[in-house]
């Protein structure tokens, strides 16, 4: 079975600077993937080079198909939905707007009732400016948007970011239903190593823009290199 | 009385092409953060163009007023995107100030090609609203007055619908508040900047033919609007396109107030006292009356 | 190194100057006086707009403010005309730095959008007080003749008057922009908040370009006023505060040499070159090119074409052509990174 993504030795640059010297790794339908690394390290650009935000060399395949010069809106268009860093959300337009955004692309009405399953306090909610939400609702807004895009692969960059441990681990639980209910495919950047490997089957961990380490989640909980560096015992 | 309502309603006809205008100058900037000099110019040649539908026959007629109006807007409309797509695209990856020169060169370029082909003596442009009035409880309102004002807010009333009602103004509006997460949603931001420009010529059209029939045609009939306008815009917030409005219409109405009462305050003193205005208003409230501060990330 | 070229050039200049009238025409070193004339504008512009990166639409006026001081000096109170000079400059300064106060508080395009406002202003005002400054009518000033008993024909003592101020307002020029308050100013161009972080006061900055620059147009509308002798509240329209703008960007916003290139630009492109241009036109096309407005159009495409091709105008084309380096169009530097992007 060909993986859902395939990244063949890509690399991309900020201007002068390179960010990613060859990066290599799968994800395979409906698993959650983890990435993993040190601030630097390439976790965010490697999204970014997938949804075509940053412009990259090498080869990105996605449902057998190779994605070549596309822009963000062609990636998003295939079924790719990228949460980007700082969540993305449209602050100044009202809950009910930015989740309207999320179905942009659809052609068929947007199926709110199966979002509000997974997000239920949203409909309470439908009038207020994005922005006046908290942290964790916005990461939970700019999900349910993602999730309203109907894509085949969520790739989310740094969901902790900002956020206490207990609102983290609702995130992650609600990240972890809709890969077991929806089969939605994840690939997610953290910083957290603990709560990422908790929830991905498999991680690849980068060091300056480079794959250093890939494995099960468990695998990588053993490894001692890892434990020191990112998991903190 | 009598002269308090008049003085009024010329404000409020001021006031609503002051915010048409405005209006456009917002949209533009709230998508690009773009302040594009050429569009009071934009206005004036669209306006020459109506001015050539009702007086030179096209296929055999010319066309009165209503017909040739609309038709305008739909010529101004793809003027406006023609504009972006060909001369402000190709500079979408440099600075803002280089962006901001191109739209001066626009300025220079509009303002003589008009010039050039219809030569610059004033000339006159139809009203489609009677110079009569009506008298309301002993006082005169201007019929002219009231048209202006009820057509300038009534294509500004279609736009707020279009934006607010409809799937492709969210996307404009998403597309301006972010525009790499709008991007990643599937949205295609460049041809909404293109969208963009051809509403904020629709806007700038109506703004030209509502005046030009009392400030007659002419190529510089729009840059003292543009002032107005771009006053009515600070003074509302420059984020705001509901301060644009209401910033245009107060500042038309003030004006008039201004030189019907205070006399020293002469018709050639009009934009040095708006230019006043504006900088008294920002030295109390820099982001204008219905604007929030920006803080910007560094 | 690059201080040498500069001594080389202005020396280059300084020898031009001497030689050009000696072989032209009267009617040629009459323009090039202009051309002396709108130098001193355009250094004055480019230290807002080249060295401070803010664009204005209304230095025409500030000109039109020292030339009106100078009639005004003459005419009504018998001054000598070549000492007005100063009197018109100061008088011109003091207005941009009265302009400058609260409108430095806006960035960048807004307060380009303001300073539309100026020349339009300006000439409301000139009608309004029609005693102080003839009106409509404008004023005659006494025509040119040459001073200090020195017998010389009026075009040939306009040239000299203009091109000793013009040479001595390029020293005034470069000591400015060289050393604190020149990096300074340059600092509020590349960025205006890593220059507060450096505790430079950019409201103050911008205010302080807005009076020097008003104060080189001054004295430029002052000479412009002597050679013309004659000043009504035509002469300084938004055209030409627009045409000083083109100049700038052609010549190379933030070099001073390059200001050559845009006074020549300017002056020779109105009478000359521009007219020339639309004639080839015409030949093509056989359309009215003498039409007014035709200019214009010439001028809004060749900024437009410079804009495109050549940013850094005709002095990063030099540059580019002695050093072999690309010159960035240093006062359209800031870029827009993916960082900015986020919400």
């Amino acid at each position: 079975m060909a993986p859902l993504l395939e990244l063949k030795d890509v690399s991309a640059r900020y201007g002068q600077v390179s960010a990613l010297h060859g990066v290599s790794l799968t994800v395979e339908d409906g698993e959650i993937v983890a990435l993993l690394g040190a601030n630097g390290a390439g976790k965010t650009t490697t999204l970014r080079a997938v949804s075509g935000t940053v412009r990259r060399s090498g080869d990105v395949v996605f449902g057998g198909k190779r994605l070549g010069r596309a822009g963000p809106e062609q990636t998003a268009r295939a079924g790719i939905a990228h949460v980007p860093e700082g969540r993305g959300i449209f602050a100044e337009l009202t809950v009910w707007d930015n989740l309207r955004m999320g179905a942009y692309m659809r052609r068929e009405r947007p199926d709110f009732a199966m979002v509000l399953e997974y997000f239920p306090w949203l409909a309470a909610r439908r009038n207020q400016q994005a922005g006046t939400l908290s942290g964790g609702e916005q990461q939970m807004l700019a999900l349910a948007r993602a999730f309203l895009q109907r894509p085949r692969l969520l790739m989310l960059d740094e969901p902790s970011l900002g956020l206490a441990p207990l609102v983290t681990r609702e995130v992650f639980r609600v990240v972890g239903d809709l890969n077991r209910k929806e089969g939605l495919a994840v690939l997610v950047v953290e910083q957290n190593a603990a709560i990422a490997l908790s929830a991905a089957g498999r991680a690849y961990v980068l060091e300056t823009g480079n794959v250093a380490i890939s494995g099960t989640s468990d695998e990588l909980k053993a490894d001692d290199a890892v434990r020191s560096a990112y998991l903190g015992y | 009385m009598q002269q308090f309502f008049q003085a009024l309603m010329t404000g409020l006809a001021d006031g609503s092409i002051y915010a048409s205008l405005a209006l456009a100058l917002v949209l533009i900037y709230k998508a690009t953060e773009v302040i594009n000099f050429a569009q009071g110019e934009m206005a004036m040649f669209t306006t020459y163009i109506a001015y050539a539908l009702l007086t030179h026959p096209h296929f055999g007629h010319t066309l009165s007023f209503w017909p040739a109006f609309f038709v305008t807007l739909v010529i101004a409309f793809v003027f406006g995107v023609g504009l972006q797509r060909v001369v402000i695209k190709p500079l979408e990856h440099a600075s803002v100030l280089t962006v901001v020169m191109a739209t001066i060169a626009l300025l220079v370029i509009l303002n003589g090609l008009a010039a050039w082909i219809w030569s610059p003596e004033l000339k006159f442009f139809p009203s489609p609203f009677p110079t009569s009035t009506w008298v309301v409880g002993g006082v005169h309102i201007s019929k002219q007055d009231t048209g202006v004002f009820g057509v300038t807010l009534a294509c500004v009333a279609v736009l707020w619908l279009f934006f607010r009602f409809t799937k492709l103004g969210l996307a404009m509006r998403a597309g301006a508040v972010n525009p790499v997460a709008a991007r990643l949603l599937g949205v295609r931001t460049s041809w909404l900047l293109a969208l963009g420009w051809g509403f904020a010529a629709v806007l700038g059209a109506v703004s030209g033919m509502m005046s030009a029939p009392t400030n007659f045609l002419s190529p510089s009939m729009m840059q003292a609007v543009l002032i107005f306008a771009f006053a009515g815009a600070i003074l509302g917030g420059l984020e705001s396109p509901v301060g644009a409005v209401v910033g245009g219409l107060g500042l038309g109405v003030l004006l008039s107030m201004l030189g019907t009462y205070v006399h020293p305050v002469t018709p050639e003193l009009r934009l040095p006292v708006a230019l006043l205005i504006l900088l008294v208003v920002l030295l109390i409230r820099p982001a204008g009356i219905f604007g929030r501060v920006v803080v910007r990330r560094v | 190194m690059r201080l040498r070229w500069g001594y080389l050039g202005f020396a280059l200049l300084v020898v031009a100057v001497i030689v050009a009238p000696l072989v032209s025409t009267n009617y040629r070193t009459f323009q090039l006086a202009f051309v002396g004339i709108y130098l001193i504008a355009l250094l004055g512009l480019n230290i807002l707009t080249g060295f401070t990166g803010q664009i204005s639409l209304g230095h025409g006026a500030f000109m039109g403010i020292g030339a009106y001081a100078t009639t005004i000096l003459v005419v009504d109170h018998g001054w000598n005309d070549l000492l007005t000079l100063p009197v018109a400059g100061i008088v011109a300064g003091l207005a941009g730095l009265a302009f400058g106060l609260p409108a430095t508080r806006f960035a960048g395009p807004y307060l380009a959008l303001a300073t539309f406002a100026i020349p339009l202003s300006f000439i409301g005002v000139l009608k309004r007080f029609p005693h102080f400054t003839g009106g409509t009518l404008g004023k005659q000033l006494p025509s040119l003749h040459s001073q200090f008993g020195i017998d010389a024909n009026p075009s040939v003592w306009i040239y000299w008057v203009s091109w000793i101020v013009a040479l001595a307002m390029f020293l005034l020029a470069y000591a400015l922009v060289r050393g604190r308050f020149g990096r300074a100013l340059r600092s509020v161009r590349d960025s205006e908040i890593a220059a507060t972080a450096s505790g430079v006061s950019t409201s103050g900055i911008k205010c302080a370009a807005f009076g020097i620059s008003a104060f080189f147009c001054g004295v430029a509308g002052g000479l412009f006023a002597i050679a013309v002798t004659y000043v009504n509240p035509d002469t300084f329209p938004i055209d030409l505060s627009i045409l000083l703008l083109v100049g700038i960007v052609l010549g190379g916003a933030g070099s001073l040499s390059g200001m050559i290139f845009g006074a020549l630009f300017v002056e020779f492109i109105r009478i000359t070159w521009g007219p020339a241009l639309l004639d080839l036109f015409s030949q093509v096309h056989h359309i009215n090119t003498r039409a007014p407005g035709s200019s214009l159009v010439v001028y809004g495409v060749v900024l437009l074409l410079v804009l495109y091709a050549a940013p850094a105008g005709a002095a990063g084309l030099v540059r580019r052509l002695v050093t072999g380096r690309a010159a960035v169009a240093a006062w359209a530097k800031q870029d827009r990174t993916p960082a900015d992007e986020q919400a």
